[in-house]
């Protein structure tokens, strides 16, 4: 599924550089469930804004699905993002003047696809993850639980490949977090490769691999007995 | 792309991003609909003063000379200055047969005289004139006709009078035509009442050539000539060739700047088609800037409004917009605010100009006429505002997109 050798990526901060990055080797089968586990500045985040191809790295290479990602101009990057890829993010990033359905219908708006097929399938995510009789709220309406919510049903609504969340439960309260995660659980157990960045312990548990990073290298990836978020709550 | 401007998507974009600041919107317009409201306000003013100049001038061949003769300022050819010189209806013919590009030479003779009808009297110039004359000056009858050939042939008593003079020798309601004045003396026939125009010649009664001759004992003289020239030859050569030959005929030097006088009312009127042209000119500066600023008001917005939505931008491209459908989706706001701006300013114009013209279009002498701008122009204005409006969407545009979607993500 996913494929990455000898990652670097260096910042430039002022005249020196901030290596952030310091070759990272990372293999994801397809239906895996991985936590990317770190203190903050140990280069998660980085790594994961490489795999979602919002930034590129400098050095090593990265393969999904088969395809190798390099020298992308932003056009195909934009195309690989739409059809690979799908994006949880901690601050949620709704369209704060788009209702729900319309925020999930929008990957599927430039998938080019026709507005009564987008907003069908948009219902039909909606549905999935609860929240159809909200469809017609603006994000101001909703709470931090359904907000994620109706991320996730947006990062699902192009049917990608590969779920990537940075710190997804990071706005959230325990509970709503356990939900959330309940919910990823679920979308993993139906076979979806989910990738999520957290610096929560209980979070990681959740995952069915952790892979710890520090000083951008990694220091531990092991695989875990997942805990079901489902006896939380 | 055509396909792109006709999904009800694109234009929900738009109007989702647009009522998303009602203000900001409404202000950014406020710009252009200005400017445009000022280009057609000024464009339809100007073009009413000229239609207005033009009726002052309407009945007037504006292609001629006046052309009357004084006396020498030089001693030429065994003759001393100060000699009288008198223009004869021989001149008049040789000047019309010798120079270049005239159309017509029209002789004229002037003088005033007492006017008597019934009880009421008058003093008028009276002027003696050929049938031609109605033709470099159109006379708008009122009643009855203007002199003609056999009124010259048979030297006739009759007269033409102008409105001014009808009312003051007639009563109210009187009928003119066939009634009699008296002139210097002699009865004429009023054959025909004129509406005087808003130029006039001073003389508001016109006999037949051949009778004021004879009661006025002129003889060949003439008082002056009216020469018109053919559109496309300069008035002021014809001018300078007519003297020429005047001079020579006249036995004049020719350096003589006293001899003949003249009065190029084409070259007068020429300075006033200058001035005019100069206000256009000035019209369409004003209007252009004005809108010029107003687009630019646009792309400023248009700026903010993408450095407020960075991360939405960046959300957007994470969901896998590409940067051309991103730059499309400004450029298209671009355009159609400038393009529903641009409309409300030539609608409100149109109003202005409806309104110039109930207010100051009205009447005789009415200082504006027909206020109006041709469709042509409203278009091509709103053809250089769809024009600025995209080139100024491009600046937003490749700004939104030069920014790195995970920078754009980061901001707060």
């Amino acid at each position: 599924m996913l494929k990455i050798n000898q990652l670097h990526k260096s910042y430039p901060i002022g005249d020196s550089s901030l290596h952030v990055l310091k070759g990272i080797d990372l293999e994801v089968e397809t239906g895996e469930m991985v936590a990317i586990m770190g203190s903050s500045g140990s280069g998660k985040s980085t790594l994961l804004n490489i795999i979602g191809m919002l930034d590129e790295a400098d050095s090593g290479d990265y393969i999904l699905d088969g395809v190798p990602i390099k020298n992308l101009n932003e056009k195909k990057a934009a195309i690989y993002r739409n059809k690979f890829l799908g994006f949880i993010f901690q601050s949620f990033n709704l369209i704060n003047y788009k209702n729900a359905l319309e925020n999930v219908a929008l990957p599927l708006y430039y998938q080019g696809l026709k507005r009564k097929e987008r907003l069908e399938k948009g219902k039909f995510h909606l549905q999935k993850v609860g929240l159809l009789d909200w469809a017609h709220h603006l994000p101001s309406e909703l709470s931090g639980g359904q907000k994620q919510r109706i991320a996730i049903a947006r990062a699902l609504a192009a049917d990608p490949k590969l779920l990537l969340a940075d710190e997804p439960t990071g706005a959230l309260d325990t509970k709503t977090s356990y939900e959330i995660m309940e919910f990823l659980q679920q979308l993993n157990d139906e076979g979806k490769t989910i990738l999520i960045v957290t610096h929560e312990e209980d979070i990681a548990e959740m995952c069915k691999r952790v892979v710890r990073l520090r000083d951008g290298v990694i220091e531990e990836d092991k695989k875990v007995n997942q805990v079901r978020a489902s006896q939380y709550v | 792309m055509i396909k792109f401007l006709f999904d009800i998507d694109t234009w929900q974009e738009v109007y989702d991003s647009m009522s998303k600041n009602k203000l900001r919107t409404f202000i950014t317009m406020i710009g252009v609909w200005w400017g445009i409201l000022l280009l057609i306000g000024l464009l339809g003013a100007a073009r009413g003063m000229e239609n207005s100049f033009n009726k002052l001038f309407g009945d007037f061949a504006t292609n001629s000379v006046f052309m009357w003769a004084q006396s020498t300022s030089k001693p030429f050819k065994g003759f001393q200055e100060g000699k009288r010189v008198q223009v004869t209806l021989s001149d008049a013919q040789k000047i019309r047969d010798n120079v270049e590009g005239i159309e017509f030479v029209v002789p004229r003779n002037q003088n005033g005289s007492l006017v008597v009808r019934k009880f009421l009297s008058g003093n008028f110039t009276v002027a003696g004139d050929y049938p031609l004359f109605d033709k470099v000056q159109k006379k708008k009858m009122m009643n009855g006709r203007f002199i003609n050939q056999n009124d010259i042939d048979d030297n006739k008593k009759v007269a033409v009078i102008s409105d001014d003079i009808y009312k003051q020798l007639f009563e109210k309601d009187e009928q003119a035509v066939g009634e009699y004045i008296e002139i210097n003396s002699i009865n004429f026939t009023v054959i025909g009442v004129f509406e005087q125009g808003n130029i006039g010649m001073g003389d508001q009664i016109h006999i037949p050539f051949t009778t004021f001759q004879q009661i006025y004992n002129q003889g060949e003289q003439i008082g002056f000539m009216m020469i018109t020239g053919k559109p496309e030859y300069d008035i002021l050569q014809i001018e300078e060739d007519a003297k020429l030959l005047l001079k020579n005929l006249h036995r004049v030097h020719p350096e003589d700047k006293r001899a003949f006088g003249s009065f190029n009312l084409g070259e007068q009127f020429a300075r006033l088609t200058g001035f005019l042209t100069g206000m256009q000119f000035l019209t369409w500066f004003v209007g252009i800037a004005t809108l010029i600023a107003g687009v630019f008001a646009i792309g400023n917005i248009l700026l903010i409004t993408v450095k407020e939505r960075t991360k939405e931008i960046g959300v957007r491209r994470a969901l896998g917009a590409t940067p051309f459908e991103i730059k499309r989706q400004i450029v298209v706001e671009a355009v159609f605010l400038t393009l529903v701006a641009g409309l409300m300013g030539i609608i409100s114009g149109g109003w202005i100009l409806i309104w110039l013209d109930s207010a100051f279009g009205q009447g005789e002498d009415a200082t504006l006429i027909n206020a109006s701008v041709s469709i042509g122009i409203v278009f091509l204005a709103l053809l250089i505002l769809v024009t600025l409006g995209t080139l100024i969407g491009l600046i937003p545009a490749f700004k939104a997109t030069s920014v790195k979607p995970i920078e754009a993500l980061r901001e707060e």
